[in-house]
């Protein structure tokens, strides 16, 4: 008699080694779940749950797998993961605890399989066959919808830097600020210098204080930056002063050996403000001290 | 495309109306430095308000042109230059350094005004 099986056959003894496999979790359903819920308890990876939260949340885990385990498809499986990864990241659930919880899922169904089928080794690798891929798949379906939804508020956190950018602000007739605040990259410089540009072409301005007090740190593509933007302003009839570089950013200008020479620099934005006064002709007077004190009303 | 060289008392006021081939360029740089002594000017205003793009050999050019009017003895203003033509000017490395840049005519000419007033002879 011949040992081969035909494909239907192996097709068939297969989906009826599902459904067992299916019912074996239905029926351990409780038993399982508890076991699952300990040991993840034992490994702190529930820290900041309710109870009751990980009573449902671990029923629809268990019961979400199980489905995707009878019918071989993931719909359900990933829009669980699409859900939970905008709630846990949100609530601010570590991917550890999530991809922690789910291999602790995963071998708890797995030991019980071993259990059942201890006697039989061929019967186990079998079951093991169905059994694996379909936590595999789970897993990566869980581990990329979290991934995703870290990108997402990446991504939406740059938009919102991108939108907060930079003012350029008119102090005087022809005279702009620029304070720039935050870390400075490529893009962001790019920005600032087409803003500072078209700022100085529609108000016809003849200065610009740029403040650098807020900027953080400096590296040679920063500098080179600012020497490209002062550059492209002085192209455009305007000078440029520099104020509230801070020590560090000295230091490190100084060391990387760019060439500063044909910046103006001024201490701070007050002093910055006076320079551009000078350069455009204006003084300030004091006129009168009582000035500085504002008058009472009456009520 | 001939520029027009227009003489506005002292000065000497240049409008690029349209891109221009290296030849008119060249052309320009002639008609200028020839011009410069002629009536016995004391300032260039190069107005390039209408050019969109400054490659490289006009930047030459337009330096070349300052150097040669100053050895006549007249300053050089370049005025009118885009922001996206400076911006992609100073990311090409052309800086116009030594070069004296102003935001339109206007500024130009106060600019001259400015640099020519100690000389005795008034412009303007």
């Amino acid at each position: 008699m011949g040992q081969k099986k035909t494909k239907e056959e192996i097709s068939e003894s297969k989906e009826a080694l599902r459904k067992e496999l299916v019912e074996h979790f239905r029926e351990k359903r409780e038993v399982l779940r508890q076991q699952w819920v300990q040991q993840m308890t034992a490994k702190g990876l529930l820290a900041g749950l309710t109870q009751e939260e990980i009573e449902t949340e671990s029923m629809t885990i268990y019961d979400t797998c199980v489905v995707c385990l009878e019918t071989n498809r993931y719909e359900g499986a990933q829009a669980y993961a699409t859900r939970m990864a905008e709630r846990g990241v949100l609530r601010g659930m570590t991917t550890e605890q999530i991809i922690g919880g789910l291999l602790t899922l995963r071998d708890v169904y797995g030991r019980s399989l071993f259990e059942r089928y201890q006697q039989d080794m061929e019967r186990l690798s079998a079951a093991l066959d169905i059994y694996e891929p379909v936590a595999n798949k789970i897993l990566s379906i869980v581990a990329l919808a979290f991934v995703e939804e870290r990108e997402k508020i990446v991504r939406q956190q740059q938009e919102a830097i991108r939108e907060l950018s930079t003012p350029v602000l008119q102090v005087r007739d022809r005279l702009l600020i620029l304070p720039i605040i935050g870390v400075i990259d490529s893009l962001r410089a790019r920005q600032l210098t087409e803003q500072l540009l078209r700022a100085i072409r529609s108000n016809r301005a003849k200065v610009v204080v740029m403040d650098i007090t807020g900027v953080p740190t400096v590296d040679s593509k920063v500098a080179n930056h600012l020497v490209q933007t002062v550059d492209a302003s002085r192209l455009m009839g305007a000078t440029v002063v520099v104020t509230g570089v801070s020590p560090e950013i000295a230091q490190t200008l100084v060391t990387l050996g760019v060439d500063l020479s044909k910046m103006n620099t001024v201490g701070d934005l007050q002093g910055g403000i006076e320079a551009a006064d000078r350069f455009l002709g204006y003084r300030v007077i004091m006129e009168d001290t009582t000035g500085l004190t504002i008058p009472k009303q009456k009520v | 495309m001939l520029v027009p060289i227009l003489k506005q008392s002292n000065y000497l006021i240049a409008s690029i109306q349209s891109e221009l081939s290296d030849d008119d360029l060249l052309r320009l740089r002639e008609n200028l430095v020839r011009q410069v002594s002629k009536f016995r000017s004391t300032g260039v205003i190069i107005d390039v308000t209408a050019l969109d793009v400054m490659d490289s050999f006009a930047t030459r050019t337009l330096r070349s042109i300052a150097h040669m009017v100053r050895l006549r003895g007249a300053e050089t203003v370049i005025v009118g230059i885009q922001p996206e033509v400076a911006f992609a000017m100073v990311q090409l490395g052309l800086r116009l350094e030594d070069i004296a840049t102003a935001l339109d005519l206007e500024e130009g000419l106060a600019f001259l005004d400015r640099k020519t007033k100690g000389d005795g002879r008034r412009g303007g």
